[in-house]
C-alpha cells in the first residue's frame, strides 16, 4: 500500500524529511516530493512508523510559519509535502484524546493561536489559496458559496449548496412561470423556471443566497430552458448533493458589483450564515475572508478544486462485503471527510440497536450494520 | 495532429452507428382505439377502418395493412371504397372529405392521401346545408353523392372532387313531386341513405330522415318513384335484383318495398318488427343477400326490445329457419357480408363485424356459424393487460408445442381461412420466431406471435383455475337456453371484467430452453408451470414465504392472499402449474426472475425478497428489506397516511387563511370582503399548488424505499478473483443492491442435498435512486448469456478468464463497478444531465447492417421523457438518442418492452401495441403491394369500366389532376 514511501529514499532535493512525533515517540523517516501519494496511504504510512495500527489518529503539521496545520486529506497533505523547508514536523494525537472543537483555535502550540486564526483570514500572498481545510469537517465545513462570479454577468448568481451527508433538508420548491427576455424582436416572454416556496429552516434558506421569485437558469452547469419543471426538478434531485444554482435574483439590488480589484466584497451582503457551524463559517463571510477572495478574483471562495466538482459525494457509494465490514468505494478525498453521511445508512440497514450518540459516526456504524462480527474500516 | 485523428475516430465511430443504429416506428398491432367507421372494398379484398382520432387503417391478408393519418384530428365518420378502384374516400366530422389511394412504388404500395374537399353552399346558406350525412360511390367510379343535413344530394366528380352543379338534386326539386297525401308534405328533413340501383347505376334511392325514399333517375334528372315510408327511416337496401328496396327504422320495423316502373303502385309488401310486440330499438343497417339455392340472408343490426334487451348490441342473421341475435359486448360500429365466387357476387360467407372493442367475422357457410378467429386486429386488451414480456429466437421445438396446445383451444372456431384476402404480402419471412408474451388482469396470460406484422394469438394460460374466485364457472357461458327470445348467442371475446383483481399477472419469465414459466400476481403468488403436451389432474402446492421476518410494527392493510383449490385441478394440455409460491404480506409482485438450469426462482415485493427452489420445492431463503420509518411498504396499498397527512396540509392551509383574513383591517371585515379574499387565497393556492414541485435529496425514509425493483442471477466472482460462483442480485427502490453467494450441491445430490445462500455484498448507491436494471459483464464486456443458452449453444460460454463487471441500472445513472471487489469503474449520469430518468432498459445485441459479422451489445434505455436511449456496454457511453412516446403518455411508457434483437412494443392505446426498432437489420414492418384485379368486373355490366373508352374524357382529367396532385406531394417530400 505504501512500498513507495517505505524506503527511505536518498537524501536527493526530491526527497522531504519528515519528524513525526506521538506522545513523546519520534520517527524520522522521508517522502518523495515530486510523488506524496494519497494522505491515506500517508495516514497508514504514519501507523506504521509508529507502530500504533488501529489507533485513530489526528495528524497535525507546523506550517513555515510556524502555524500548527492539520493534515486530514489529499490538498492539505499535498501542500504540507510542498511547503516544507526542507523538514516536515508532524504532531501526531489520539482522535480520542483530542479536543476536535479545540484543534482549530486551540492547538499544542497554545501560543500560536492567534497566529493561527489569523491566517485563515489573512490574504497570503505565498500561497494561492487559503488552506483547504482548516478543521475536521465534522466541525466546519461550507454550506454554501457564490461562485463563478467572474464569468457570469452581474444580474445572474451561481450558488452552491453543500448538502454533504447533513440531515437538514434543502427545502426549497420550484414552479413554472414566465420571464421576459430581450430578443432581436424586441421583448419576448418565454416559459421559465423560478423558486417558489423556501422552507423555513432549510439549507436554502439559511443560505440567504436564494430567494423567491429567483429565476432558475441552470443546474450543474445545464441550461434549463426548454425542460419542463419535472426534468429539472429530476436534475436538482440527482444533483443534491453538490447543487449549483445559477439563479437571475428576482432582487438584483444586492448582486456582486465588479469594480477593479480592490472592494468586491459585496457578495458577503448575502452570504449565508451557517446555523450549525456558524462560528467556524465566519472565516469566509467575515470582511477579511472577503479581502482574501477579492485578490484572487477568479474564485471568491476556494475551498475546493475543481475536481472535487467530479468527485462529489455520489461516488462514494457504500459496500457491505460478507464479513459485513463497510467500505466506501472510491476513495473520498479524506476517509473522515464522509464520516457524517455514514449515519444516514443505518435506518436503511434497520439494525437500529445502538443509540447514535457514539462519538465516532463510523464505529457506531460498524456495530450497528454487521450481521456477523466484523470490522468496519471506512477508507 | 492528435486532435485530427482523434477526430477521424470519432467520425468512424459515427459511421459504425449509423450502420448499427436507426429508429423507425414500424408497425401498430391489435385493435385500434375507438374505431368509428368501416369499409370495404369487394373487388379489392380490403377492409379499411377508421378512427375517432383521425386514423384510417387498411387490412387484407394477413400482414397485408396499411395506415394513415387524416391532418385533422377528428374522427372518421364514413369510409367508402371507390368500387373497383384503388380510391377511398373518407368523412370526417368536420364535415372534410378525403381521397386516399394505393399508389405502388418500388413494387410497394403506400396509402397517400391525395385530395381533400369541403362542400361549399350557396352563400349565406346555413351550414346544415352542406353537412354531409350520407355518401354514396358510384359504381361508376366518377361520381360520389353527397346527401346533406339540409336535405341536398351533391353531386361530385372524383378523384378531382369537382363540383356538378347542374347535376345536383335539391330537396325543392324531390319534394315538389311529392305526393300530396305524403303526410301534408312536411319536412322531409335531411338524407339519411343513398343507395345505387344493383341493376340500373342511373338510378339512386334517397332516403330521408322524415321517412321518405325517393328512387330518383340520374340522366333524366327527375323522381321515378315515391316510397312514402312513415317512420323515421334508418338504413336503406336495395336488394341485388333490384326488384326490392328495404328499408329499416327507428321503431325497431324494416319494411320491404317493390320497385316497379313508374306507374306501379308502391305498396308497403311486408312490414315486420322482428323482436316486437313491446317497443323496440332503431334497426341501424339492414342487408338483405340471395344465395344461388335456397333463401335469402337477411341481416340487421339493432332491434332489440327496448325495455329487456335495449342494452345489447346485437345483430340478427336469418336465413331460412336459422335465426340468430349476435350479442356482441361492446357497442357496434358497422358491418358487411363477404360474397364468395369470382367477382364476390355468389353466396356469403362472412360476415364481418366491427364493435367498438373487436372485429368478429363469423362462418356463414359452416353450420352453427362458428367465429373465424382473427390473423390481425386482436383484441389485445380483451382483459386489460398488466404486463408483457417477449422472447426472441424461440426454438422449434417449444414453438410447435405452444401452437399445439393452442390449437386445442380454438377448437370451437371454424376451421376456414381468412375471407379477407387483398394485397399480396411481399415481406421476407421473419428471420427468427418471436414470443410476446402478455399478463392480463383476469389472471391470464396470452402467447403471441411476434416474428412478424401480424400480432397473432397462438395460445391463452389462465391462471384462475388454481384458486378459488368467486366466479361460478357455469356462469361466463351463458348460451341462450333453449326457446329464448331472441335467440341470443354470446360472440367477442372482450370481456373487460375481471372476478378478482388480485388474479391480476404483474410478472412474466419465460424460459425458451426449457418450457418453464412464471408468472407472478398482485396478490403475491408466484406460479412455476411446465409446458406439458397431456392433459393432467394435480394439486398445486403452495408454499407461504413469509417476507417480513418478524419485522416489528407491520401492519398489511391490503388484500389477502388468494385461496388455493386443495384437491387436484384438471388441466388442459398447455403450461400446467405445478408449484406455488405466496408472498406473505400478500403484496404485489414486482420483481422475478428464473434461473432454469438452477431451478430456482427469485421474487421480490415491496417487502423483500426471496429465492425459492422447485425442484425441492423449498424456500431457500428470504431477506426483508422493508424500512420501518416507511410508513406507506408497512400498511399495505390501502393506507390512510398519505391522505392524513394531506388532509392535515390543508386544514393547517385553512387555518392560515383564515388568519389571513382577520388581519384585514377592522373597517371592511365585512362577509363580501372576507369572502373575497379567501377566494383570492384560494386562486393564489390553485395557481401555485399544482406547478410546485419540491427539491429534496432522496433520503432512506422515503416511501418504498425497500420495494425490490430488479433481480438477477449470475454465475460470477464474488468473493475472490479466482472462482466463480453462482450469485443472486436484488435492487432497490432505494438504491441498494444485494449481492448472495448460491451454494448447488452437485447435479447428482440435487433433489437432496439443500441449496444454501449466503449475502456476500450489499452496495448502497449514493444517490439512492432505485435501481432498475443489474447485468454482469463477463470478461469480454458481453453480457452474461442466459440460462442453458451455452447449454443449447446458442450462445458463446462467457469469457471466465478475465475480469467481470457489474453493471448498476438506476434510474439516474449506469455505474459499472469491477468484481469482484465492488468498486467504481464508470459511470454515465443521466438525470444530473438532461433532468430524465430510466424507466425500463434491457439489454439487446446490434447487427451491423453493412458487414454480415460485426454486431455489439448494447443497453436500451426507455425515459420517462419517452426518449429511447442506446448506451453502449461495457463503456456505458451515450451512442444514440430520438424521441419515441410522448413524455404525458405515462401508460405507454411502462409498457414498454425491449426484444433482445433492439426493437420494442409499447402500448399505444389499452388495445394497441405500437412496434418500434432501434436496429439497422431487425425490422419488422408490413411491405405489401396491392393492385387492381385485371379484369374486374362490376356486378352489373351496363356500363363500362373506368379504363373502358366511354370514359376516357372524364379519366383523362382526373388522371390529370391526379399527377398533378402527385407532383406536388413529391415536391413536398423532396
Amino acid at each position: 500500500m505504501n512500498k513507495n514511501h517505505r524506503v527511505p529514499s536518498n537524501r536527493s532535493l526530491s526527497a522531504v524529511e519528515v519528524k513525526s512525533k506521538f506522545g513523546a515517540e519520534f520517527r524520522r523517516f522521508s517522502l518523495d516530493r515530486s510523488k506524496p501519494g494519497r494522505f491515506d496511504e500517508f495516514y497508514g504510512l504514519l501507523q506504521h512508523v509508529h507502530r500504533i495500527p488501529n489507533v485513530e489518529l489526528l495528524v497535525g503539521y507546523a506550517d513555515v510559519h510556524g502555524d500548527l496545520l492539520p493534515i486530514n486529506n489529499d490538498d492539505n497533505y499535498h501542500k504540507a509535502i510542498s511547503t516544507a523547508s526542507p523538514l516536515l514536523r508532524l504532531f501526531l494525537q489520539r482522535k480520542e484524546e483530542a479536543d476536535h472543537l479545540a484543534f482549530g483555535t486551540d492547538s499544542l502550540t497554545r501560543k500560536k493561536n492567534t497566529v493561527l486564526s489569523a491566517v485563515l483570514l489573512r490574504p497570503d500572498p505565498n500561497r494561492k489559496k487559503p488552506p483547504v481545510i482548516i478543521s475536521l469537517p465534522k466541525d466546519f465545513r461550507p454550506v454554501s458559496s457564490i461562485i463563478d462570479v467572474d464569468i457570469l454577468p452581474e444580474t445572474h448568481r451561481r450558488v452552491r449548496l453543500y448538502k454533504h451527508g447533513q440531515e437538514k433538508p434543502l427545502g426549497f420548491y420550484i414552479r413554472d412561470g414566465s420571464s421576459v427576455r430581450v430578443t432581436p424582436q424586441g421583448l419576448e416572454k418565454v416559459p421559465g423556471i423560478f423558486i417558489s416556496r423556501m422552507v423555513p429552516g432549510g439549507l436554502a434558506e439559511s443560505t440567504g443566497l436564494l430567494a423567491v421569485n429567483d429565476e432558475v437558469l441552470e443546474v450543474n452547469g445545464i441550461e434549463v430552458a426548454g425542460k419542463s419543471l419535472d426534468q429539472v426538478t429530476d436534475m436538482m434531485i440527482a444533483n443534491s448533493h453538490n447543487l449549483i444554482i445559477t439563479v437571475k435574483p428576482a432582487n438584483q439590488r444586492n448582486n456582486i458589483v465588479r469594480s477593479g480589484g480592490g472592494g468586491g466584497g459585496a457578495a458577503s451582503g448575502s452570504s449565508g450564515r451557517s446555523s450549525d457551524s456558524g462560528a467556524s463559517y465566519y472565516g469566509y463571510s467575515s470582511p477579511g475572508g472577503i479581502g482574501a477572495a477579492a485578490s484572487t478574483p477568479s474564485h471568491i471562495i476556494q475551498n475546493f478544486h475543481p475536481e472535487e466538482l467530479e468527485s462529489d459525494e455520489d461516488d462514494e457509494d457504500l459496500v457491505i462485503e460478507a464479513g459485513g465490514e463497510a467500505e466506501l468505494i472510491p476513495c473520498a478525498p479524506s476517509a473522515s471527510y464522509s464520516m457524517p453521511s455514514l449515519p444516514r445508512y443505518e435506518p436503511h440497514l434497520n439494525l437500529r440497536t445502538a443509540a447514535a450518540a457514539a462519538s465516532s459516526g463510523s464505529l457506531a456504524m460498524e456495530r450497528r450494520s454487521l450481521e456477523e462480527d466484523g470490522t468496519v474500516i471506512t477508507l | 495532429m492528435k486532435r485530427f485523428r482523434r477526430h477521424g475516430q470519432e467520425s468512424q465511430r459515427d459511421r459504425l452507428k449509423q450502420e448499427l443504429f436507426q429508429f423507425s416506428k414500424t408497425v401498430e398491432h391489435g385493435f385500434p382505439h375507438q374505431p368509428s367507421a368501416l369499409g370495404f372494398s369487394p373487388s379489392l379484398q380490403l377492409l379499411a377502418i377508421g378512427t375517432r382520432s383521425g386514423a384510417i387503417k387498411l387490412y387484407g391478408a394477413p400482414g397485408v395493412e396499411f395506415m394513415g393519418l387524416h391532418e385533422e384530428n377528428a374522427a372518421v365518420t364514413q369510409v367508402h371504397f371507390l368500387p373497383h378502384q384503388v380510391e377511398l374516400v373518407t368523412l370526417l366530422d368536420d364535415n372534410s372529405l378525403h381521397m386516399w389511394t394505393l399508389r405502388a412504388h418500388k413494387g410497394l404500395s403506400e396509402l397517400l392521401e391525395i385530395g381533400r374537399f369541403t362542400l361549399t353552399g350557396p352563400p349565406g346558406a346555413p351550414p346544415s346545408v352542406t353537412r354531409v350525412t350520407a355518401v354514396l360511390a358510384h359504381s361508376s367510379g366518377e361520381l360520389l353523392l353527397l346527401g346533406t343535413e339540409g336535405g341536398h344530394v351533391f353531386v361530385v366528380e372524383v378523384p378531382g372532387f369537382r363540383e356538378l352543379e347542374e347535376r345536383n338534386i335539391s330537396l325543392d326539386q324531390v319534394s315538389s313531386s311529392v305526393p300530396d297525401d305524403y303526410i301534408g308534405r312536411r319536412n322531409l328533413e335531411h338524407v339519411e341513405a343513398l343507395q345505387e340501383n344493383p341493376v340500373n347505376p342511373n338510378q339512386v334511392v334517397i332516403g330521408y330522415g322524415r321517412g321518405l325514399m325517393v328512387i330518383w333517375d340520374l340522366e333524366t334528372q327527375r323522381a321515378v318513384q315515391h316510397i312514402p315510408a312513415t317512420q323515421q327511416l334508418e338504413s336503406v337496401w336495395w336488394t341485388e335484383d333490384g326488384s326490392h328496396i328495404l328499408s329499416s327504422h327507428s321503431d325497431g320495423s324494416y319494411c320491404r318495398w317493390s320497385v316497379g316502373g313508374e306507374d306501379s303502385k308502391d305498396e308497403e309488401e311486408k312490414s315486420d318488427i322482428p323482436y316486437g310486440h313491446f317497443p323496440c330499438k332503431a334497426i341501424s343497417k339492414i342487408v338483405q343477400l340471395p344465395t344461388a339455392n335456397g333463401p335469402p340472408f337477411l341481416v340487421f343490426s339493432g332491434g332489440m326490445p327496448r325495455a329487456s334487451y335495449g342494452d345489447r348490441h346485437c345483430i340478427s342473421v336469418i336465413h331460412s329457419k336459422t335465426h340468430v341475435a349476435l350479442d356482441f359486448t361492446s357497442r357496434i360500429i358497422d358491418f358487411f357480408v363477404i360474397r364468395d365466387g369470382p367477382q364476390h357476387t355468389g353466396d356469403p360467407s362472412a360476415l364481418v363485424v366491427l364493435v367498438e372493442e373487436e372485429l368478429v367475422v363469423i362462418d356463414l357457410q359452416t353450420e352453427g356459424w362458428p367465429v373465424i378467429q382473427t390473423p390481425y386486429l386482436v383484441p389485445l386488451h380483451s382483459s386489460a393487460i398488466t404486463c408483457s414480456h417477449h422472447v426472441s429466437s424461440i426454438p422449434l421445438k417449444l414453438w410447435e408445442r405452444v401452437i399445439a396446445a393452442g390449437e386445442l383451444q380454438l377448437t370451437h372456431y371454424s376451421k376456414k381461412p381468412w375471407p379477407i384476402t387483398g394485397g399480396q404480402n411481399l415481406a421476407p419471412d421473419p428471420p427468427q420466431r418471436d414470443l410476446l408474451l402478455t399478463g392480463h388482469e383476469d389472471g391470464t396470460v396470452r402467447f403471441w406471435d411476434a416474428s412478424g406484422v401480424c400480432l397473432y394469438p397462438m395460445y391463452k394460460l389462465s391462471t384462475a383455475g388454481v384458486f378459488h374466485t368467486d366466479t361460478d364457472p357455469n356462469d361466463n357461458m351463458n348460451q341462450g337456453t333453449e326457446g329464448e327470445w331472441p335467440p341470443f348467442r354470446k360472440v367477442g371475446c372482450f370481456d373487460p371484467y375481471s372476478d378478482d383483481p388480485r388474479l391480476g399477472i404483474q410478472k412474466i419469465h419465460l424460459c425458451k430452453y426449457s418450457g418453464y414459466l412464471i408468472v407472478a400476481g398482485t396478490a403475491g403468488q408466484i406460479l412455476v408451470l411446465e409446458l406439458n403436451d397431456e392433459e393432467a389432474e394435480q394439486t398445486v402446492e403452495a408454499k407461504v414465504v413469509d417476507l417480513l421476518q418478524g419485522q416489528e410494527g407491520f401492519r398489511w392493510k391490503g388484500h389477502t392472499r388468494l385461496d388455493v383449490r386443495e384437491e387436484p385441478v384438471l388441466f388442459p394440455p398447455g403450461f400446467q402449474p405445478f408449484a406455488l409460491v405466496q408472498c406473505q404480506p400478500p403484496a404485489v409482485v414486482t420483481a422475478l426472475t428464473l434461473h432454469s438450469e438452477w431451478k430456482l426462482v427469485a421474487f421480490g415485493t415491496s417487502h423483500g425478497f426471496g429465492l425459492y427452489d422447485y425442484q425441492q420445492k423449498n424456500n431457500v431463503f428470504v431477506k426483508c428489506t422493508l424500512n420501518p420509518s416507511d410508513q406507506l411498504a408497512m400498511e399495505g396499498p390501502l393506507s390512510r397516511v398519505k391522505s392524513i397527512k394531506k388532509s392535515l396540509r390543508q386544514s393547517f392551509r385553512r387555518i392560515r387563511r383564515s388568519r389571513v383574513s382577520n388581519s384585514f383591517p377592522v373597517g371592511c371585515n365585512d362577509a363580501l370582503q372576507e369572502a373575497n379574499a379567501r377566494l383570492e387565497a384560494e386562486l393564489a393556492e390553485m395557481e401555485l399548488a399544482p406547478v410546485q414541485r419540491k427539491i429534496e435529496a432522496r433520503s432512506s425514509d422515503d416511501s418504498f424505499t425497500g420495494l425490490v425493483r430488479t433481480l438477477y442471477f449470475a454465475d460470477t466472482f464474488l468473493s475472490d478473483s479466482s472462482h466463480n460462483t453462482p450469485s443472486l442480485w436484488a435492487g432497490t427502490n432505494g438504491g441498494s443492491v444485494f449481492a448472495y453467494m448460491l451454494r448447488l450441491p452437485p447435479v447428482e445430490h440435487r433433489t437432496d442435498e439443500p441449496i444454501t445462500a449466503h449475502p456476500a455484498k450489499e452496495i448502497q448507491l449514493m444517490h439512492r435512486a432505485p435501481v432498475v436494471g443489474i447485468v454482469v459483464l463477463d470478461g469480454h464486456g458481453a453480457p452474461l448469456p442466459e440460462p442453458l443458452e451455452v447449454a443449447h449453444d446458442l450462445s458463446r460460454s462467457p469469457d471466465m478468464q478475465g475480469s467481470h463487471h457489474l453493471l448498476v441500472v438506476s434510474e439516474e445513472q449506469f455505474k459499472v463497478f469491477t468484481l469482484p471487489k465492488v468498486s467504481a469503474k464508470m459511470k454515465l449520469k443521466l438525470t444530473a444531465i438532461d433532468g430524465s430518468r430510466v424507466r425500463r432498459v434491457g439489454v439487446a445485441w446490434f447487427g451491423s447492417s453493412r458487414s454480415e459479422d460485426y454486431g455489439e451489445s448494447g443497453l436500451v434505455v426507455l425515459t420517462n421523457q419517452g426518449d429511447v436511449h442506446v448506451v453502449s456496454l461495457p463503456s456505458v457511453k451515450m451512442q444514440v438518442q430520438y424521441p419515441c412516446i410522448r413524455r404525458e403518455d405515462v401508460s405507454g411508457i411502462a409498457s414498454c418492452v425491449f426484444t433482445k434483437h433492439g426493437q420494442g412494443f409499447y402500448l399505444i392505446s389499452p388495445s394497441e401495441f405500437e412496434r418500434f426498432s432501434l436496429s439497422t437489420r431487425c425490422l419488422v414492418e408490413p411491405r405489401c403491394l396491392v393492385e387492381l384485379p385485371a379484369h374486374s368486373a362490376s356486378p352489373t355490366q351496363h356500363r363500362p369500366q373506368p379504363d373502358g373508352s366511354s370514359q376516357l374524357q372524364s379519366c383523362f382529367v382526373s388522371s390529370a389532376v391526379l399527377q398533378e396532385i402527385q407532383k406536388s406531394l413529391e415536391v413536398d417530400q423532396t
